[in-house]
């Protein structure tokens, strides 16, 4: 055993407004400069939709995360051999378009323009090419909201088995919620393994992963190794970057920006131990859909007192400890088993977990029973609007379980509180039915509901 | 080793490994992890927020680095929340936090800019020798000189200035104008004052000084809620967010919180968790349906429909077929429900609804001598009889205090009174009531006949039948009273029948299961929880012309159920609703009510709609509007008939007043030996009675009256609040345009002049005040460079959460820009100068509207008595406006504006119609602000107002919510008028005063205060109502409850006595294109025009970030099937027109859209990335440019306490909603963007128009 710490953070999906608040302060800071104007460290996708870079889950097209191969783990774009081969074209890299061209306007001519026939005009300018845009064709965020159609979105990667795909584009069944999302600090980081000039490192002390900007030579095999794609060129330095985890900031004890200023209050920051020493083997688990379990059975129970000694001799500090004691990540993750990491079968490992999304409920709008019991005022999960395939494929490498599992555990807390907070009754059957008491539902409560900054970081 | 050979050892790092040879351990140096950390650091953080028109009022760290805003992020230090409610931090979205980008983009305004025409004609004319005011007489006398800077407005061509020369330009313009047209054609546009209230005061006090016209802004753009005022006399007042967390079932119709609530949505997303139920009402999957439990996809516009049927089975279930002792108790002593009312007989033997019984019916006026005919009638369920009980508006302005409350108690005798809400059983009769019904096919109203259970009563005058309200209601909802009807069943699946829930699923297409359903689920959550049921409401509700009916229909079953005034329970109104917590010591700031105790103001809808020549469009007739048997006595009269009769009568504002000179006027008087006030008021009577004076809306398109000087500043009045764009660039600025219709409706009016010519390009100067360059700039003349909400010092409040917070200067205005408060003062110091030539010492003449929560609330009681058409002679303050005169002393508007004057200390100070004396404040704010050094030695000293902090003072410290020793003296005036104790309700906080400094140092929590009917107490949230359910104090209406029923004669008129169902209305805009340009094909679609999820307004819309984050410029969301009917892909160009005008943006296509509608949401300049139109081969317009207002006539009545005027709180509405627009596809290749220089032909045509020779 070989105890690590890992910083982590846990999304609640069903919280997440998609305001992209997170995007923008975190933008505001690290990537507000030349070379870095398509780069967003963290973005927000609405689903179902391709996303940003376009279709970035596919990695039958981008090759990136790990495989297994004869038993052992490989990237999936190629062993060290293949890519010194290609390190001068590599096939799988994004390109600017897969992106969007980053733009400004001709602001400047509002104010100087001299007369003119009709109103003048900031037309967009390409910070590309400098060249005026005639159409801007793409953005960070073209999808907003399932902007275009149906046809294009549904190229979505997650509704490839969904049953009814084609139905799904109706009016009525419409269903939406957002992604956000960031570097997942993975503990299996394929980026790092793809770097050819080691400049890419998992720092041994919080498990942030970082491109070391003085030897990145700029070979970009990180981004295409990358199954997020959540590492960027930097054009103008030629270099790549990525999310930092607001290092700066972890490192005096604040959370990241993009958690600190989320407005909808559904990102944690914590701490979580894991044992090192597992990572092949748990990463290189036959079963895709055995991933999930894999990664919980990486992670180390921080009461344990055989841990607590372990971690005391791998240089953990006490203060870790109890934060990792004390982890908001490690309750969702592993007491409730709320949360669940994206994309496990892409094998790296991914620290950012998510609550799956509750809402939006009521499948159909149809004539239904009158309600008698407070529970049934909350629909059931058999109404749920998002298909539990389409979620399955986002977090459980398409096992339904899991997603059932946290899904019902929200809704029987809500059916508890309304007994609670309408009928003075506190309804402890609903609870057994999801495998809940009421300590934690209260707790569970706590941390959703209530959710105090002190309790989110 | 060194870091650099330690670099080049690649080969040979020392590694380990762990993971079976997996993972490798390097020891390399990490000092480059330096350069990020770096990128962290800054320099300092100061507090600061946005002045944008949101209701966020989010606190926000600035962090400064080198001199410079580098990043923003949320404050976290709010005052914390009680343990079981979530907490506000952090407040703050996406758009805020991209605001650094404006303080360096490159189309900030850093210098003051000038059209250059205007800038060459002023020098030249200087050039001869004239001084300001002359040069400036010299260009507007000369029609060639004013056409040629006038016409090319919109097109570019501006010049940096300086200050010096363009504030002497503008106080000459201003002076020019007082002199030669009066003072009230300047006026000033600046939206909601609560989120930089300074900001906002600066240009008001300085038009109020100076005698011009502050307009209002949040009937204008709709916001404005009229229901509110209509049913509890308020213009709105909500609930903050986090009181949804104590909600346990809320229903949310038309306002997106993800996306315009942002801050606020966690708490909607976290009261879930709860257990509470959320069903959203909305035509298109919205941001907020993915927060529901259920969806019901109301038809747009709509609402109404649901929400009465919703209705139905409310008073079916929980009122006929069991009683709720809750429900009941509630709708007695809080709602006019047993309030009796008369029945009008018709001549068929049926009955309409007629005006409420008054004490002044009864011979022995219920023991009544002040104003019995102000004064509502229960019958009395104990001892059988009619009774007046205390709280009438009557009780508000009695001399003898002490009986407006909401005890059941009988006013004259004190005795206990338990008010009957139906007499079925005890009935005289049972009569026929005839209905309006407006939701027919064929667009037509019809009568719909329901029995009603009557009393006779032998009145003052007569025998009269008498019901309830509730006897009413009942028989309006269509409720199966068994026993009258006979019926042994309810008719819910009658769709023949007025609002049952099969006759709503046939306007909504929701299924009457649903609607039966999620009725019983509310109304059942609010028996179980006395009335923790919420519904959530907004632009998507409120922005149709027939608003107050969806609202009304809502507002119905919050009361039935009752829910307002609870916490978690009500009403709650989010479009564009500010609280301006700190009222009482802003408005003397910003109405200049310590130096003159009157101040002119307007109403913005009638304003724009008169002087933007709209009304000469106007196709939509009063007549299709009203009640098939109304009383109807203007019947062919238009809609800008009635504002002319509502202007006459003094229900609303006239700006200007009069077709002369209201200095002239007032001087007039004095040479024919008027001598005071009320001799004045006599010679003016005597002037409009013989038709020697009349009012300037009278001949509106006359040059006399047309508006001169506009000074725009916070707000972008042409590129968001122009509704009708297109008729603001034309008739009003002289601009090039788009108006694709003819004129020549208005010829039908009745009061109004016609001139077959209009007038193009009224005003002589438009000025606005910018950091940016939008739309409302480039159709100015000068353009002043202000202070980014990072660079000033101002306050901001809203009514989203209890608290004050500041807005803080982070670094120093950037370039030339001042805050608005030192812009306004300079200004005021150049008029001042100009003016000691040129104006001197000049009395001034105020026809005032009849101003709700003042005595004169108490207009015509009983029946409109219109002085003009029935011979009277017209008694000022009742029946005309109120007459006052007001000595300006123009050489020291600077002093006045820069001091606190003396009228505070002498008068005492107060809001909404409590008054207290606040000398010990003033004489206090003379050691915190210091003293103004004034040039009239006898003057006694003055607090200044120099700066902006000072200003910031003045309000804090003379305000109940932010003084507590002010909340005292205040709740100690309204327990003396309502006769309850009412001063323990701040008594805790009685010594706390906050100054600027404490807030910059945290947010406070401002203090109870009876400017507000919901409390600021640890227990419970903000909820408007609160204190009145939970207190006894009335709600400022006619009878002194939440009112079901409105009995004013027009209200009557037009059939919305009580809340009823009426479609959108039919526009004529598509009908109105010419053919040529209608014959080029598309399909007719709604325009709906929601906010926006990447701007506030305008706002943010060009800021770069949002544009990546957006589609990068204007676009319109349409349903994926008509958007094959339109052959339309995503992002195809598309062009939107109608007879307002035509515009250009590109397609989203999305499933979320149902078919027939388009939205776009508001409010996408035309300055980025905008091409041709080409059914006008100009430039794209704006959402605005496809819109034209259209007022309603019941929201011009005034004077009849809640009906009656005030700025923002009643009046008519510019709603938007109800508009159609034809679309097509424009293929790329005919994509032009219009980028040649201005030819000669064009200026020639252009100046021609505004000479008036074309």
């Amino acid at each position: 055993m070989k105890v690590r710490a890992q910083f982590a953070l846990v999304f609640n999906l069903d919280k997440c407004i998609g305001c992209h608040t997170c995007s923008v302060t975190c933008k505001n800071t690290w990537t507000n400069r030349r070379g870095t104007e398509y780069i967003w460290f963290n973005n927000v996708e609405s689903k179902p939709g391709i996303g940003y870079p376009k279709n970035w889950e596919n990695q039958d097209q981008w090759h990136g995360g790990w495989i297994r191969k004869n038993g052992k783990l490989t990237l999936k774009q190629g062993n060290r051999f293949w890519e010194l081969m290609t390190i001068f074209a590599n096939p799988h890299l994004p390109e600017i378009l897969d992106y969007y061209e980053p733009f400004t306007y001709d602001y400047a001519h509002l104010l100087d323009s001299p007369l003119a026939e009709t109103a003048p005009v900031g037309r967009p300018i390409s910070l590309v090419s400098g060249q005026v845009m005639e159409k801007i064709e793409w953005s960070a965020n073209w999808e907003d909201q399932l902007g275009g159609s149906y046809l294009t979105r549904s190229v979505d990667y997650n509704l490839r088995d969904v049953p009814g795909k084609d139905l799904l584009g109706e009016f009525e069944k419409t269903f939406l919620f957002y992604l956000p999302r960031m570097c997942n600090h993975c503990l299996n980081p394929a980026c790092v393994a793809a770097c050819p000039s080691g400049a890419i490192y998992k720092r041994e002390e919080d498990g942030i992963v970082l491109i070391d900007q003085d030897r990145c030579r700029g070979w970009r095999m990180c981004i295409s190794a990358c199954p997020y794609k959540k590492v960027y060129f930097n054009w103008d330095s030629g270099k790549s970057e990525k999310c930092i985890a607001c290092y700066p900031r972890v490192e005096s004890g604040l959370p990241t920006i993009c958690s600190d200023t989320c407005v909808g209050r559904i990102r944690y920051n914590g701490i979580m131990l894991y044992d090192a020493d597992r990572i092949a083997e748990l990463a290189g688990k036959e079963d895709e859909q055995d991933l999930y379990q894999a990664q919980m059975d990486i992670f180390l129970n921080p009461h344990d007192p055989e841990v607590i000694a372990q971690a005391r001799l791998d240089g953990v500090p006490d203060s870790w400890m109890d934060a990792a004691q004390r982890s908001p990540i490690y309750k969702m993750a592993m007491d409730w088993k709320i949360a669940l990491p994206l994309h496990p079968e892409f094998r790296t490992l991914p620290m950012v977990w998510y609550i799956p999304p509750l809402s939006p409920m009521g499948r159909e709008i149809s004539p239904r029973h009158i309600p008698k019991k407070a529970e049934d005022i909350i629909p059931r999960l058999e109404s749920l609007r998002i298909p539990i395939d389409y979620l399955a494929s986002l977090f459980t490498a398409g096992d339904h379980k899991p997603v059932i599992k946290s899904l019902s555990k929200l809704i029987a807390m809500r059916a508890y509180q309304r007994g609670l907070h309408v009928q003075g009754i506190p309804n402890k059957e609903v609870l057994a039915g999801a495998g809940l008491d009421e300590a934690t539902a209260q707790e569970m409560y706590r941390y959703l509901a209530i959710a105090n900054y002190e309790d989110r970081f | 080793m060194s870091h650099l050979l330690d670099r080049l050892k690649f080969l040979v790092r020392r590694q380990e490994s762990f993971a079976d040879g997996h993972g490798i351990k390097l020891q390399d140096d990490r000092l480059w992890e330096d350069a990020y950390r770096h990128r962290w650091r800054y320099d300092k953080v100061v507090r600061t927020t946005h002045g944008v028109n949101c209701t966020g009022g989010c606190s926000w760290n600035v962090h400064v680095k080198n001199g410079l805003v580098v990043f923003e992020m949320q404050a976290h230090d709010y005052p914390q929340t009680r343990p079981d409610l979530p907490n506000h931090e952090p407040r703050g979205c996406q758009r805020g936090a991209s605001f650094s980008w404006y303080l360096y983009s490159p189309h900030r305004i850093k210098h003051p800019m000038i059209r250059g025409r205007l800038l060459e004609l002023y020098r030249q004319e200087k050039a001869t020798g004239k001084d300001p005011v002359e040069a400036w007489r010299a260009i507007q006398e000369n029609p060639h000189k004013r056409s040629s800077y006038v016409a090319v407005r919109g097109l570019g061509g501006f010049v940096r200035s300086n200050w010096d020369e363009v504030n002497e330009i503008i106080a000459a313009a201003n002076i020019y104008t007082i002199l030669r047209y009066g003072p009230d054609r300047i006026a000033g546009f600046s939206v909601i004052p609560a989120m930089s209230m300074i900001s906002y005061a600066a240009g008001t006090r300085y038009l109020s000084l100076i005698g011009g016209v502050p307009l209002s802004f949040y009937d204008w753009y709709c916001d404005l809620p009229p229901s509110s005022p209509q049913v509890w006399g308020e213009q709105t007042d909500v609930p903050e967010s986090a009181d949804w967390y104590n909600s346990t079932y809320i229903i949310v119709a038309g306002t997106n919180i993800p996306a315009t609530r942002t801050p606020d949505a966690h708490f909607y997303a976290e009261v879930r968790y709860k257990g509470t139920k959320v069903v959203a009402v909305a035509p298109d999957y919205a941001e907020y349906v993915k927060f529901a439990d259920e969806w019901l996809p109301v038809r747009a516009g709509t609402d109404a429909a649901l929400f009465l049927a919703m209705g139905h089975v409310v008073l079916q279930e929980f009122f006929l077929q069991k009683q709720i002792p809750y429900f009941q108790d509630y709708a007695r002593r809080f709602t006019d429900l047993p309030m009796q009312l008369l029945l009008r007989p018709l001549d068929d033997g049926c009955y309409a609804s007629d005006r409420f019984l008054r004490a002044s019916d009864f011979a022995d006026q219920q023991g009544q001598k002040e104003h019995p005919e102000w004064k509502t009638i229960v019958y009395d369920e104990r001892t059988r009889s009619y009774r007046c009980p205390k709280g009438s508006i009557g009780f508000r302005w009695d001399k003898a205090e002490g009986k407006w409350n909401l005890l059941p108690e009988d006013a004259a005798t004190g005795e206990p009174i338990k008010a009957e809400l139906s007499c079925l059983g005890q009935q005289d009769a049972v009569v026929s009531v005839v209905f309006p019904d407006y939701g027919n096919s064929d667009g037509e109203a019809h009568l719909v006949e329901r029995k009603v259970p009557a009393r006779r009563l032998q009145c003052v005058g007569g025998e009269r039948l008498v019901c309830s309200v509730f006897d009413l209601l009942l028989a309006q909802y269509g409720v199966n009273r068994f026993e009258i009807e006979g019926n042994t069943d309810t008719d819910y699946g009658d769709v023949n029948r007025l609002f049952t829930p099969a006759w709503q699923e046939s306007i909504t297409s929701i299924p009457q299961a649903d609607c039966i359903r999620i009725a019983q689920e509310f109304a059942e959550n609010a028996v179980l929880t006395r009335g923790k049921s919420m519904v959530i409401v907004g632009a998507g509700t409120n922005h149709w012309y027939h608003n107050d009916m969806n609202y009304r229909a809502i507002i119905n079953l919050v009361h039935l159920c009752g829910c307002v005034g609870q916490s978690g329970g009500g009403w709650a109104h989010y479009v564009g609703q500010e609280a301006l917590r700190p009222q009482a010591g802003w408005l003397p700031l910003a109405f200049a009510s310590d130096w003159h105790p009157h101040t002119r103001q307007a109403a913005g809808t009638s304003y724009w709609y008169l002087h933007t020549d709209q009304w000469r469009y106007e196709r939509v007739t009063a007549d299709s509007l009203m009640h098939p048997a109304a009383k109807a006595r203007y019947r062919g009269h238009t809609l800008a008939d009635y504002n002319v009769v509502a202007e006459r009568l003094g229900w609303l504002p006239a700006a200007p007043h009069f077709q002369r000179n209201p200095l002239d006027i007032a001087q007039a008087a004095e040479q024919v030996g008027a001598q005071n006030a009320e001799s004045v008021a006599d010679y003016v009577v005597d002037e409009l009675q013989s038709g020697r004076l009349s009012f300037a809306s009278e001949d509106i398109d006359h040059p006399d009256n047309w508006p001169r000087n506009l000074f725009v500043w916070r707000s972008n009045l042409i590129g968001t609040n122009a509704k009708g764009h297109e008729y603001f660039l034309k008739h009003l600025l002289g601009a090039e345009n788009a108006v694709l219709g003819k004129d020549g409706a208005g010829a039908a009016s009745q009061e109004i002049h016609w001139r077959e010519k209009a007038p193009v390009g009224k005003l002589d100067l438009m000025v606005d005040i910018n950091f940016r360059l939008n739309s409302t700039g480039a159709y100015s003349d000068i353009i002043l460079p202000t202070a980014t909400w990072y660079e000033k010092d101002d306050l901001n409040t809203t009514d989203m959460h209890p608290f004050i917070h500041p807005l803080g200067a982070a670094v120093d205005p950037g370039w030339d820009s001042r805050s608005d408060w030192q812009i306004f003062r300079h200004l005021a110091k150049n008029f001042s100068v100009l003016a000691e030539k040129h104006l001197g010492k000049r009395k001034d003449l105020l026809a005032l509207a009849l101003l709700h929560d003042s005595p004169s609330e108490l207009g015509q009681a009983v029946g409109v008595s219109d002085w003009k058409r029935d011979g009277q002679r017209p008694k000022p303050g009742r029946t005309c406006p109120q007459l006052e005169i007001v000595e300006r002393d123009y050489p020291r508007v600077y002093e006045q504006y820069s001091s606190i004057g003396p009228l505070l200390a002498k008068h005492g100070n107060g809001a909404k119609g409590e008054r207290w004396e606040t000398g010990q404040e003033i004489s206090e704010l003379l050691a915190i602000n210091g003293i103004f050094p004034s040039t009239d030695k006898k003057d006694a000293p003055r607090p200044s107002l120099e700066s902006d902090i000072n200003a910031c003072n003045m309000v804090l410290h003379l305000s109940p919510e932010t003084n507590g020793e002010v909340a005292h003296k205040g709740w100690e005036s309204l327990g003396k008028k309502t006769g309850l104790s009412l001063t323990g309700l701040s008594a805790d906080r009685r010594g706390e005063k906050f100054s600027f400094h404490d807030l910059q140092v945290q947010p406070r929590k401002v203090i109870s205060s009876p400017s507000w009917s919901g409390l600021m107490s640890e227990e419970v949230s903000y909820n408007a109502g609160y204190v009145n359910v939970h207190y006894a104090t009335p709600y400022r209406t006619l009878t002194g409850r939440g009112q079901f029923y409105l009995d004013h004669e027009w209200m009557l008129d037009f059939g919305e006595g009580l809340c009823t169902y009426r479609p959108p209305l039919t526009t004529h805009a598509v009908a109105g294109l010419p053919e040529d340009i209608a014959q080029q094909g598309g399909i007719v679609l709604r325009f709906l025009t929601p906010h926006d999820k990447w701007g506030i307004h305008s706002t943010y819309h060009d800021d770069l970030r949002m544009m990546h984050l957006s589609r990068g410029g204007p676009h319109i969301w349409i349903s994926e099937k008509d958007a094959k009917r339109l052959g339309a892909s995503d992002n195809d160009w598309l062009e939107s027109v109608n007879e307002n005008g035509a515009l250009m943006a590109r397609a989203v296509v999305s499933q979320r859209i149902p078919e027939g509608v388009a939205i776009m949401y508001h409010q996408q300049e035309k300055t980025l990335n905008v091409p041709g139109a080409p059914s006008t081969g100009k430039r794209g317009g704006i959402n605005n440019s496809a819109t034209r207002v259209i007022p309603k006539p019941t929201h011009m009545i005034g004077g009849y306490a809640q009906l009656a005027w005030t700025l923002n709180y009643y009046g008519p509405v510019g709603s938007q909603r109800d508009a159609e627009v034809l679309i097509r596809k424009v293929g790329d290749e005919r994509i032009s963007w219009l980028e040649k220089p201005l030819s000669e032909a064009l200026e020639k045509e252009l100046r021609q128009a505004v000479e008036g020779i074309l």
